[in-house]
């Protein structure tokens, strides 16, 4: 199906759901739907990233298939929030990267593994890979490794920026003052909580109508466990330029208080993760975006793992190769967030703003100046 | 197998309450609903709240609802056709019943936006009914109730007011189910066309069936060829005008049209034919489908202009549209000059007034037969907008009359030795006419609790 058929549908959908009103407790998504009596794309875009895709909807919904009118709300926003993804992607020319995003990181981040092995091995003697030292600035100097990772990060920053801007244009967040300071508490608290991923209260729905899975549990060892690693390079950024104090460091310093359960958190995490994804009804998702979920979510099961391992690995010949693994996953990481399910979190935290403010005056936004094609 | 305490014929709200009430008082229980799984439910997968009379407000009610007030309601509404007795009975147990169905995973939510006025009397599902029934199935299940689906029932074997068998018809074939007690919770009988017929006559044909197209009434008949006394009208059914457009079954809640009040109805002859203002839409709009299904081919058109589009709750398909009276009566196929006739009549006996829906306000009409006495505005703003109706059969009211304890009683006055019913199937007994949001679900979960708690004390001696 092509984007206008899927905004088509989810026209279809909210006018039923205007109708009925019956999921309104559930969460956001239907408040916000009951602000608004006709649908254009652009809320339809709001709306389907503020759906956390619990799918509980679907399990409540008299009317979901096999009945004739066919309501699937969590499938049909999961494919809008695809086509959203793509479409403020920055700069325009990276759209692509979303059409086939699980192949698309996949090479990337094949040829930035490979690309740190080269590097590793011709910048030295091959041999340097083996020599199990333990010290890893001998493989990549400290000085070559912090402008590499600082400037695709701060491209990652720009373009998701950018992204965001071109969202928060569109789905009309200032003409209801959403960048406010109430509205943007709200929606960290709601994010950092994952509110409305819990179906109502009982959990979010995932093989069949029981709320057994814990996808909120999963989510939250997954990104604190990555707000955590984050914290880990930062520290020892800080301790290595502030004080003069370069790595390796000891268990009890911060760069090792940070990583340890951030890493543990991020392969517990992304596994709970893959696996709800392996086991869930296939009808409450949108098969075309298998790929670059899993891939987002193995990107971070190699990133916590292969750093988990680095830290028992250093003194052994598998250190070096460890380490380019390492540094290109997360090399890959930084420069497809951009491009890849990491986006998600950043649309969603908008149209969480969006909502708090809404709901804070009781009127819709006004969308934005209309979106180029 | 082991043998069966309590068989349960029927998968709703009643069917289920008395399944677990069953199940709770020790019980072996055994539910067949006819419908597959998808479907389970009846008519409760449409609902979404239920009346319950309660001394305070709650986190989710905005305010008391007494005892006396829940009866004077069903009083008003049914016109006196009510059982008192077994009301108050009713009304006193709906007390207690909030916290146990909540008890049974039920949740509840504030009142949907739309229905305000229901706020104070009655308790939300979270989710609407197909949540209510997915916590009631987990909870049965959980407690080792058997359920089974597609699972209709063509014979029962009654003697003397004693229930001893019942032929279950599945894929894998018959079989006959021996139980202590039966509790028949299995609906009315209004998609039955052929039934409805029997009150309706031929146009009957022209119904659209707002729910479940599995409340056949088969067990209600099988019941009355084995001498349960009857209750209510068997030729009477709750009425409402649905857009025309909708399935023939199981549109539910969002093929309701609430514009009445704003505008005109015309009939196929484009001609007024009621008082579109004469009340508040939540008093008058059961009384539509009735007066719908008497006019010329049981269809109708609700005619509006601009002024009112956006003054009620939006509804699945919508409304057609015209920049003018001539084109819009082309567009619906009716007659043209007629229908110009009946607008210019509506708009010259117009008087001037004060609009607003939310009381009964002074604008009405003059030398207009049939009059508007509310909220009548001129037909006058392009675009003018219509929508098409039809009469949507929510329920029908002939049921099992039942005692105090749910028990059927039997022709002759004496009440079944073992048999028990709850829900729309013996509803009758308590809603004899009328209809008040909420109350269906009431009479299921309270009438309910008590077959399955009567039907596990005789089986449990």
């Amino acid at each position: 199906m092509h984007a206008a058929d899927h905004y088509k549908e989810a026209e279809r959908l909210m006018t039923i759901c205007n109708s009925c009103r019956y999921c309104e407790g559930l969460c956001a998504v239907f408040p916000a739907m009951e602000l608004r009596r006709s649908y254009e794309n652009r809320d339809l875009d709001y709306l389907a990233n503020l759906c956390h895709g619990c799918g509980a909807c679907y399990v409540d919904c008299q009317f979901s298939p096999p009945h004739e009118f066919k309501v699937n709300v969590p499938r049909t926003l999961a494919q809008l929030r695809g086509v959203s993804y793509r479409s403020h992607a920055w700069p325009g020319f990276m759209r692509p990267m979303f059409d086939r995003n699980g192949l698309a990181i996949a090479v990337v981040t094949a040829l930035s593994i490979a690309g740190f092995i080269l590097g590793f091995a011709l910048w030295h003697d091959p041999r340097v890979l083996f020599l199990g030292e333990g010290q890893f600035y001998r493989l990549m100097p400290h000085n070559v490794m912090a402008p590499l990772f600082g400037a695709a990060f701060l491209f990652s920053l720009l373009a998701l920026g950018m992204g965001f801007r071109s969202f928060w244009c569109d789905i009309g967040a200032r003409s209801v003052s959403a960048g406010s300071g109430g509205s943007l508490l709200q929606a960290s608290r709601d994010a950092a909580a994952l509110r409305y991923l819990d179906g109502g209260g009982v959990g979010c729905y995932n093989e069949d109508e029981r709320p057994t899975d814990n996808r909120r549990l999963f989510h939250h060892l997954t990104f604190y466990g990555f707000l955590l690693c984050f914290a880990s390079t930062s520290s020892g950024t800080i301790y290595h330029y502030a004080f003069d104090w370069p790595a390796p460091y000891g268990l009890l310093t911060l760069p090792k208080l940070f990583g340890i359960p951030g890493g543990i958190g991020l392969v517990v995490g992304s596994l709970g993760l893959i696996h709800a994804k392996l086991v869930r009804d296939r009808a409450l998702m949108d098969p075309t975006k298998f790929g670059m979920d899993t891939a987002f979510l193995l990107m971070m099961l190699v990133t916590g793992l292969t750093g988990l391992l680095l830290m028992v690995l250093r003194e052994t010949p598998a250190m070096g190769i460890t380490l380019a693994v390492h540094l290109g996953a997360v090399f890959a990481l930084f420069l497809t967030m951009p491009y890849g399910k990491f986006v998600h979190g950043i649309y969603r935290f908008g149209a969480l703003a969006l909502y708090a403010a809404e709901r804070r005056l009781d009127r819709a936004a006004v969308p934005g100046a209309k979106r180029p094609s | 197998m082991d043998a069966l305490d309590v068989l349960v014929v029927g998968g709703g709200n009643a069917a289920l309450c008395a399944a677990i009430a069953a199940r709770r008082s020790g019980a072996s229980v055994m539910v067949v609903e006819g419908a597959p799984k998808f479907y389970r439910g009846g008519n409760t997968r449409h609902t979404r709240n239920m009346r319950c009379a309660h001394d305070t407000a709650t986190q989710h009610l905005t305010g008391p609802y007494t005892e006396d007030e829940f009866l004077d309601d069903l009083l008003r509404v049914t016109e006196g056709n009510t059982d008192e007795q077994l009301a108050r009975h009713m009304i006193s147990l709906s007390k207690p019943m909030l916290d146990w169905i909540g008890e049974q995973g039920v949740r509840f939510q504030p009142s949907l936006g739309g229905t305000l006025s229901l706020g104070r009397t009655n308790s939300f599902f979270l989710g609407g009914g197909r949540a209510m029934l997915n916590a009631l199935y987990l909870t049965a299940e959980k407690l080792g109730v058997q359920i089974q689906y597609d699972a209709s029932v063509v014979a029962l074997d009654v003697e003397d007011g004693r229930f001893k068998s019942a032929t279950i018809r599945t894929v894998e074939g018959d079989k006959v189910v021996e139980a202590q007690s039966l509790v028949a919770a299995a609906g009315g009988f209004e998609a039955n066309i052929e039934w409805l017929k029997e009150g309706w006559g031929d146009i009957a044909d022209n119904f659209l069936i707002r729910g479940t197209p599995y409340n056949r009434g088969d067990v209600l008949k099988m019941l009355m060829a084995a001498d349960v006394e009857t209750i209510g009208d068997p030729t009477q059914c709750h009425a409402v005008a649905i857009d025309a457009r909708a399935p023939k079954f199981d549109g539910g809640i969002i093929t309701r049209l609430d514009c009445v009040v704003f505008g005109i109805v015309v009939n196929r002859n484009a001609e007024r034919f009621y008082d579109e203002g004469q009340d508040f839409w939540p008093k008058r709009y059961a009384i539509w489908g009735r007066l719908v299904a008497q006019q010329p081919d049981q269809i109708s058109w609700i005619i509006f202009d601009a002024k009112s589009l956006k003054m009620f709750m939006p509804s699945l398909y919508p409304p057609i549209a015209a920049q003018n009276v001539a084109d819009l009566a082309d567009k619906l196929g009716l007659p043209v000059e007629a229908l110009e006739k009946t607008v210019r009549d509506f708009n010259a006996a117009v008087r001037p007034g004060t609009f607003d829906h939310t009381i009964l306000d002074d604008c009405h009409t003059e030398g207009l037969n049939p009059p508007k006495t509310h909220w009548a505005r001129r037909l006058e703003t392009p675009p003018f907008y219509a929508y098409p109706v039809r009469p949507g059969i929510t329920f029908t009211y002939l049921g099992t009359r039942v005692d105090r304890e749910a028990r059927m009683r039997m022709k002759g006055g004496l009440g079944a030795e073992n048999m028990f019913a709850a829900g729309e199937i013996m509803a009758g007994n308590v809603l004899g006419k009328g209809y008040a949001a909420g109350i269906g679900m009431t009479i299921g979960s309270v009438f309910g609790k008590l077959a399955g708690e009567g039907a596990a004390r005789h089986a449990r001696g």
